[in-house]
């Protein structure tokens, strides 16, 4: 019973790092893409498209972490010294990203500043967040129950380009989510935005995807090893598919399409992670049965995140309801 | 290794205490704010008097900010016990994990979720779901205080658990887990403290208003709902503080000795120590001002109750007593002085010169930042009287410390230091500026107002170039 449960809590932890990835990725990237936007009403339409979700989009990642801590205590004791200045750097540019909504309101002389907080805090904290990805994939050194490497194994190319990649598809999804919920001059200028940003992050996908597999040889097993292969070539196929549709729905002008093949292309990615490391936590280190809580543990959150989870999910489709279709730069949000 | 004299562990436990400071200072009034506003919308709803609906505005604007550092701080926060701590949570995490697990799951998620919809979305949904979304992040902040203060006051009397071969902590009993020992009253304790926090930021805006214009109808309105609070909540407050400090007596009693500044046991009454300074490598308390036997009176209820001394204990058993001592005496100190305003405010408000006092006013300005205090101050003696452990009695905190070196730990705290006083600075100077605002919409000096997605009729970009009337206009 225990090691159905971690495989369940495995599960559930993904999810919610998918679930922040992808939402609070499109949020992060309009405002990595600030800069090409450089009238303030524009500004203004962008971050009002975001600032009735962003907060609810930055909980998963409150719900990664906490989840981390409480149904993989050692995992989480582990990664975190491991990744500590990519995450300390990504906290404090998260928190300049999330007061800029509030403060660039309150001010006439320094609301640019927080306009630049809101661009850099949102550009580190993408950055930050892939080269996480990429030092953990690398591997981590561990003895007994600690981290045991340097402060500084997490800086690396690879993980430089796990790195960018990640902030070139949150500027991706940014571009197509502004495509969706904007009109005109921001949303022509979004949607050409979105060709260079597709083409890069394809490239950069393909780059990470052929690279990863000769970092370990768990890696190069589990994608061309039989019977695996077979499974695992469904990803590239799909990823194939989504980026045909990405680059249909740009050039044909559609609105929801591009947004939606974006966020697919994130999706396979994580299964495609979801794929290396299956069945560790750690690569290579730490299983996910090894990494779990006592069953006491996770019995008792589990309870809760059965019922819990579908609720926040449905109030939360509420919410995106309530605040649909277009902003209207002239009429203000009524 | 060390870092400007510092070894890792004191770094972490700095780091600490900096950002859970600065982060307990957003919740400590977003509590009582976001139930503040739920009552201003339910009285708009009911009694439909625009001056409800006024406040609810104004002071939807200055939560909204208070919230947002607050989330911001927060995430640190979740992320800090795996940097530094990480061995506090490998061995800690099944217990406290979960109740953070659940936090999340059932306060931050309600909180966000219905935020946008009470802060923007009144014309989206209607009167009635608006007011669901409000009430809904009211309730989502008292939910997230329970859990969190369920995780802490289990630190401070672990039950419910045993211990595995890896010294990791195995819940046994999640029920006496959650509703262990110190849980009931630090949790009535800090609510009721993040209520008076807010009553007296309220009453101080209130009375400022009140000395420019004491026929402003809407800061009448807002002196008169927190004064109420302070004549109501302060006495229960100290009521129930000396219920919570009974109880440490019986848990902790080494944190007692330190709050005190009793170093020797007294079998035949302690005195109360009203001042002095502990010096904890001497083991006495110098320059002590005492009141033979009112030390064992306020904590045993009688006159020669035993009161035990720092000295029963090991010195590496014994939390440092110089900072327990002077914060829970700020902390007293100032509970009283809220008594006393509450008490003057009735004797106004009995005598009909509420609205007339400007010397009441005047003090209520003074005690704006009150709550703010007492509850740092509270916080610091029941955390630094914890030392030096992080589970009472079975996890040390030593123990509990990432495999970090100093220059890491001390780096990364100067970069908090540098970031949240440039950010949570400015952040304090832009809700003195909202505060400073009448609360009588449609004066030139609200153009300011208007933020994300005002709702009401503004326009982005215009907004801040032109004091905007339109934007009450319901």
């Amino acid at each position: 019973m225990d090691i159905d449960l971690s495989f369940v809590w495995a599960g559930i932890i993904a999810f919610a790092v998918l679930a922040y990835v992808v939402l609070d990725g499109f949020d992060l990237g309009t405002g990595i893409v600030f800069p090409f936007f450089r009238q303030r009403r524009d500004r203004d339409v962008m971050t009002n498209s975001i600032a009735p979700v962003w907060d609810g989009n930055e909980t998963w990642l409150v719900l990664g972490g906490g989840g981390l801590m409480a149904v993989f205590p050692l995992a989480y004791a582990i990664i975190m010294p491991a990744l500590y200045m990519p995450i300390i750097l990504m906290l404090v540019s998260l928190i300049f990203r999330g007061v800029a909504f509030e403060f660039r309101w309150r001010t006439h002389h320094e609301s640019h500043l927080w306009d630049f907080g809101f661009w850099i805090g949102s550009s580190v904290a993408a950055l930050m967040q892939g080269i996480a990805l990429g030092a953990l994939v690398q591997g981590i050194t561990v003895e007994g129950r600690q981290y045991a490497g340097g402060w500084w194994d997490w800086l690396t190319p690879f993980s430089i380009m796990t790195g960018v990649a990640v902030l070139i598809g949150y500027a991706l999804l940014g571009v197509t989510w502004l495509n969706l919920k904007t009109s005109g001059e921001i949303q022509a200028r979004s949607a050409k935005l979105a060709r260079p940003l597709s083409l890069g992050l394809l490239a950069l996908i393909g780059a990470v995807s052929l690279w990863t597999p000769f970092i370990n040889e768990i890696y190069f097993e589990r994608w061309f090893g039989w019977p695996t292969a077979f499974f695992s070539s469904l990803v590239p196929l799909m990823l194939a598919l989504c980026a045909f549709l990405l680059w249909h729905g740009l050039t044909h002008g559609k609105h929801l399409q591009p947004f939606l093949s974006a966020l697919g292309l994130f999706v396979l990615s994580f299964v495609g992670l979801g794929i290396s490391f299956y069945p560790y936590m750690i690569p290579g280190v730490l299983t996910i049965r090894d990494a779990a809580a006592p069953a006491s543990s996770l019995k008792f959150l589990l309870v809760g995140a059965v019922v819990l989870v579908p609720m926040i999910l449905a109030y939360t489709a509420y919410a995106y309801w309530v605040f649909r279709g277009k902003i209207d730069p002239q009429e203000g949000y009524h | 290794m060390t870092f400007l004299g510092f070894d890792a562990e004191m770094l972490a436990r700095m780091q600490f205490a900096f950002t859970v400071s600065f982060h307990f200072l957003f919740p400590a009034f977003s509590i009582g704010t976001a139930s503040y506003l739920a009552v201003l919308n339910a009285l708009w709803l009911w009694k439909r008097d625009e001056a409800y609906l006024k406040l609810f505005e104004y002071w939807k604007t200055i939560f909204a900010v208070t919230f947002a550092m607050g989330v911001v701080s927060g995430i640190v926060m979740s992320y800090q016990f795996g940097t530094n701590w990480s061995a506090f949570s490998d061995k800690a995490g099944p217990v406290i994990g979960p109740l953070m697990g659940y936090e999340v799951l059932t306060a931050f998620f309600l909180e966000a979720g219905f935020l946008g919809i009470a802060l923007f979305g009144r014309k989206r949904v209607g009167d009635t779901a608006h007011m669901v979304a409000v009430a809904m992040v009211a309730i989502g902040t008292l939910i997230s205080a329970t859990w969190i203060t369920a995780a802490n006051s289990w630190m401070h009397t672990p039950a419910g658990f045993g211990v595995d071969a890896n010294d990791v902590f195995v819940p046994q009993d999640w029920w006496k887990i959650i509703f262990n020992p110190s849980f009931p009253y630090r949790m009535t304790h800090t609510v009721m403290a993040a209520f008076l926090t807010t009553a007296f930021a309220v009453g101080a805006v209130g009375a400022l208003h009140l000395l420019k214009d004491r026929t402003n109808r809407q800061a009448r309105i807002m002196f008169s709902m927190a004064m109420w609070m302070a004549a109501i909540v302060t006495p229960i407050q100290i009521f129930v503080g000396d219920l919570h400090g009974l109880n440490t007596l019986e848990h902790q009693p080494a944190k007692i000795a330190a709050m005190e500044g009793h170093y020797e046991t007294h079998k035949n009454g302690a005195p109360l120590v009203l001042f002095g300074i502990p010096d904890d490598e001497a083991e006495t308390t110098r320059y002590a001002v005492e009141v033979p036997k009112l030390g064992s009176l306020i904590l045993t209820h009688e006159l020669n109750g035993e009161i035990k001394g720092l000295k029963e204990w090991p010195r590496d058993q014994r939390p440092p007593a110089l900072m327990p001592f002077i914060t829970f005496r700020i902390m007293v100190g100032l509970g009283f002085l809220m008594l006393g305003v509450g008490l003057w405010s009735l004797w106004a408000r009995w005598k009909g010169t509420l609205y007339d006092t400007p010397w009441l006013h005047r003090v209520a300005v003074a005690m704006g930042g009150s709550g703010f205090v007492a509850v740092l101050a509270g916080w610091y003696t029941t955390e630094v009287g914890r030392q030096p452990w992080t589970v009472y009695g079975h996890l040390r905190t030593a123990e509990s410390l990432s495999p970090v070196s100093a220059p890491a730990v001390g780096t990364s705290l100067l970069i908090f230091i540098a970031v949240y006083f440039v950010v949570f600075g400015v952040g304090v100077y832009y809700l003195l500026k909202l505060m400073r605002r009448s609360p009588t919409p449609l004066d030139a000096d609200q153009e300011l107002d208007a933020g994300p997605i005002r709702t009401a009729g503004i326009m982005p970009g215009a907004a801040q170039d032109h004091p905007i009337g339109g934007r009450h206009g319901h």
